[in-house]
């Protein structure tokens, strides 16, 4: 009769990844496995010797070590090695020592191999690579087709359209001939065929702008239309349309290919809660009459924070929509203070720096803001406004839980509000000059964005940056310096954090050793490469664009980053369902097994590109 | 195994279990021109290791039974778990396991432990019918167990009342070993007063002293692998592959 393994079943049962194994299986591979017992301080594997089984650790731990003899991970109860050996060339390429009495069962080659061919998710775990572990995680969480599937796929029908030559009552039953709540007015050439768009006309537009102030239904439908509408073009993907929609405020979109609009796509069309949520957060902020509204509005942010996450939204979307939520509190902001103060004396810019400025904000996060004001500022007739200003809305967004900057990097902070001239010479002398200890806290200010008045000015800034930053080698040593100065953690080992040299510790910070890290990381290769954007995925795809990193390397970060930044927004949603403040630490015994092994593959992609960066831009000339 | 009934001594003793270290090889010779039974001179004439075989040499197989009671005359064997092993590797892809009817009857402090039913038992065959099997299993071999009044004289005993004749082997016992070190000399006067009592030799307690991890004894395939453990442990910690197996059999 077939002998039942009960031990060895419960226990495989219980760990990845045996548990994703059908019940008949178990059995079956319980039935294969082979034991051996090692005592404290032994060899179990050779670097060299042949290897015939994979190892599940039972009880006890072992160290696994790389060839040069450094500590590549501690593994426990539950842990296994030796698949990479198996995988290749069938030999052990990791050696391991038992740290403590250790009983690993062993399943042989051939029963391996039959579970790896036969079933998905135990090849997944146990694949080549950390990092291929690691696409296969991001792309997981990716099924959500409204996340990756373009803007085209929403479009029902081509997009009604009429002469912009028409009067706003043609309009209007045109509107309602075929149900449309927006219509696009388009330009004609002599045979009558539409040529451009001109502007977009919607149910709204109706209602606000002509029947009630009154105007006679004949009037030219141009003069209710918003002209030259923001569009998008038909290969973005959607959560860049709801992206778009959130940030201008707007429900119907045209949709552009090949120099024409293919459709037009409105709100409704997303009907993602969380879209609806964030734009319903954002409308919201632009009603409210005073601080202390905008304040009230803080569990609204939350709890459109913790759907989007709930909903698996990539960390890209939350990302994105905290950020554009920020900017919105910012605008307002502004908008009231000039109501108080009234207008200003003369031009001026708001900036948004680091996280807000790159899209990639996170329900735990600081105010980095700064002014750039006109040249004609005369700090003795215009200062007092403007420090009045910057208070009224650094105070307003400490408020609305966007706390005080530490490093003081904030607009009511004399030395950041200043003109642009002033900060065109502050860039050039960074940039030219560099001293590392400036730039040690200051690699914010080179994510910038104008958030209100003059965004040109942000935009000249950047240009000035990305110009002269490329061409400065002592420059780019220096950042680079500042982006190894936070390095990943190795891994984990029981509800410990394991760090390179061995020591533990009982939480990682995600943010200071996780996104931050990579965000200076590709900062540095960005502005190397000339990129002149803002967003660390879309600097990214720019710097494998221009080709500077070893092959297969940025699709490797793309997923590491993700998977880290994603990670670190679902601990802070699980902190929040929790009653508990949001902060950047995960705890090891809140991690599972697979998430365990995917982090630590994403460390382990961040520490190499860290060495890789070491060895381009040599940060030792930055001394 | 069993032995663990409210009337049954905390250590069973090991008194009743008469086979002494000698020189097996010759000893089996002799059995073999002597048995009867064909399977079992075949048993003999497989052999086995000569006593100064280095331990990594020989071949084992680790066995343990599940009884009805504890009482060799009465009680009846109930399941036989098999696991074979040398110093590297415990193999399971090779271990057997049966359920047998005993001819004694089935007591309901047993079935408590063992957790094989009267059902289970109703339709199981007679050990004479898996004993080719069993033999085959482990001729050839050094039988393991914890505590050697169990295995080997449950099956001499069900031998002799089904083919006429009983059966010899060696046995390394587990238990022992722990005892060599554990009962070498018994508590000083003073350790007894402060209450002190002498460490538990048991397969659960000998197993926790080596690291090994929790099973939940009493099934018979789970015991014998849980004592191919602890050997495999007893000796990475105190012998040594070259250890002649005649250092630890019996």
């Amino acid at each position: 009769m077939q002998a039942e393994h009960l031990e060895i079943c419960d226990f495989l049962r219980r760990h990845p990844p045996f548990s994703e194994l059908p019940e008949e299986r178990l059995n079956w591979v319980a039935s294969q496995m082979e034991v051996a017992y090692f005592k404290a301080g032994t060899e179990v594997l050779r670097l060299g010797d042949e290897i015939d089984a994979l190892h599940v650790i039972r009880s006890g731990s072992v160290e696994v070590f790389r060839r040069n003899g450094d500590l590549y991970n501690r593994l426990s109860e539950g842990g296994i090695f030796g698949e990479l050996g198996l995988l290749r060339d069938r030999r052990v390429r990791f050696p391991v020592s038992t740290l403590e009495d250790t009983l690993i069962y062993l399943l042989p080659e051939s029963a391996f191999n039959t579970l790896f061919e036969e079933h998905e998710l135990f090849a997944d775990f146990v694949e080549v690579e950390d990092r291929t572990r690691l696409r296969q995680a991001v792309s997981r969480r990716e099924a959500n087709e409204l996340m990756t599937a373009p803007v085209s796929a929403l479009i029902s029908r081509a997009p009604v359209t009429l002469s912009v030559h028409s009067t706003a009552r043609e309009a209007a039953i045109k509107m309602t001939e075929e149900g449309a709540a927006s219509l696009l007015l388009v330009k004609e050439d002599e045979s009558g065929a539409a040529t451009a768009m001109a502007g977009i006309v919607t149910d709204q537009d109706i209602r606000d702008r002509l029947v009630t102030p009154g105007l006679d239904y004949d009037t030219p439908v141009s003069e209710i239309m918003t002209e030259a509408p923001i569009s998008v073009a038909h290969n973005q993907l959607v959560f860049e349309a709801m992206l778009v929609m959130l940030r201008h405020n707007i429900h119907h979109l045209p949709v552009m290919g090949r120099g024409k609009a293919i459709g037009i796509i409105e709100l409704p069309d997303i009907i993602r809660y969380e879209s609806q949520n964030s734009l319903f957060v954002v409308s919201s902020i632009f009603r409210q009459p005073d601080q202390e509204g905008l304040a009230a509005l803080v569990p609204d942010v939350r709890a459109c924070f913790r759907r989007m996450v709930a909903e698996d939204a990539n960390s890209r979307m939350i990302g994105s929509a905290l950020a554009v939520i920020g900017r919105s509190f910012k605008q307002r902001l502004l908008e009231l203070a000039e109501e108080f103060l009234g207008p200003p004396p003369v031009p001026y810019c708001f900036l948004a720096l680091g996280s807000m400025a790159r899209d990639e904000q996170s329900i735990v996060t600081d105010q980095d803001n700064a002014l750039v004001l006109s040249d004609t500022f005369d700090p003795e007739r215009h200062d007092d406004y403007f420090a009045k200003l910057a208070a009224f809305v650094c105070d307003g967004l400490n408020a609305c839980g966007y706390p005080y900057c530490n490093g003081d990097i904030m607009a009511t902070n004399r030395r950041w509000r200043q003109p642009l001239k002033v900060w065109e010479g502050y860039f050039s002398e960074w940039i030219e000059r560099p001293s590392p200890e400036f730039l040690l806290n200051s690699s914010i200010f080179f994510d910038l964005n104008g958030v209100w008045g003059k965004t040109e000015w942000a935009e000249k800034l950047y240009h000035l940056i990305r110009t002269k930053a490329q061409r400065q080698p002592r420059f780019l040593a220096c950042m680079a310096r500042n982006a190894l100065g936070r390095t990943p953690p190795l891994g984990f080992f029981r509800d410990f954090v394991m760090e390179t040299d061995g020591r533990q510790s009982n939480s990682v910070n995600m943010k200071r050793r996780g996104t931050a890290p990579f965000v200076d990381l590709v900062r540095v290769h960005a502005l190397a490469v000339g990129s002149s954007a803002l967003n660390t995925f879309e600097r990214l795809e720019d710097v494998i664009e221009a080709d500077i990193l070893p092959r297969g390397r940025g699709q490797d970060l793309r997923d590491a980053l993700e998977f880290i930044a994603l990670m670190r927004l679902r601990h802070q949603a699980l902190d929040l369902d929790a009653g508990r403040e949001p902060d950047n630490n995960i705890e090891p015994e809140n991690l599972s097994e697979f998430e365990r092994k995917h982090l630590k593959g994403a460390f382990q992609i961040l520490s190499d590109a860290q060495k890789f960066l070491r060895y381009r831009y040599a940060p030792n000339r930055a001394l | 195994m069993f032995y663990l009934g409210p009337e049954s001594p905390d250590e069973p003793d090991l008194a009743r279990d008469e086979q002494v270290a000698r020189d097996w090889p010759a000893r089996y010779r002799t059995l073999a021109e002597q048995a009867l039974d064909p399977r079992l001179r075949a048993f003999y004439l497989a052999g086995v290791a000569s006593p100064e075989t280095p331990l990594a040499a020989v071949p084992l197989v680790a066995m343990d039974f599940e009884t009805t009671g504890f009482d060799l005359q009465r009680s009846g064997i109930v399941s036989i778990g098999l696991v074979p092993l040398n110093l590297d590797r415990i193999r399971l892809a090779d271990a057997r396991h049966w359920i047998v009817r005993p001819r004694a009857r089935l007591t309901p402090e047993s079935v408590v432990v063992h957790g094989i039913t009267h059902s289970e038992v109703a339709q199981a065959p007679d050990l004479t019918r898996v004993l080719g099997e069993l033999l085959a299993a482990i001729q050839g071999k050094v039988v393991v167990v914890h505590h050697r009044g169990i295995e080997r004289p449950f099956l001499d005993v069900a031998l002799r009342r089904r083919i006429g004749e009983g059966i010899e082997f060696p046995v390394i016992d587990t238990m022992e070993l722990e005892a060599r070190l554990h009962r070498a000399k018994p508590l000083g006067f003073w350790r007894r007063l402060l209450g002190q009592r002498p460490a538990s030799i048991r397969l659960a307690d000998s197993r926790i002293r080596y690291h090994l991890p929790h099973y939940s004894l009493h099934h018979a395939l789970t015991d014998a692998l849980a004592t191919a453990e602890l050997l495999q442990a007893q000796v990475a910690h105190r012998f040594s592959p070259e250890t002649p197996v005649a250092e630890l059999w019996k």
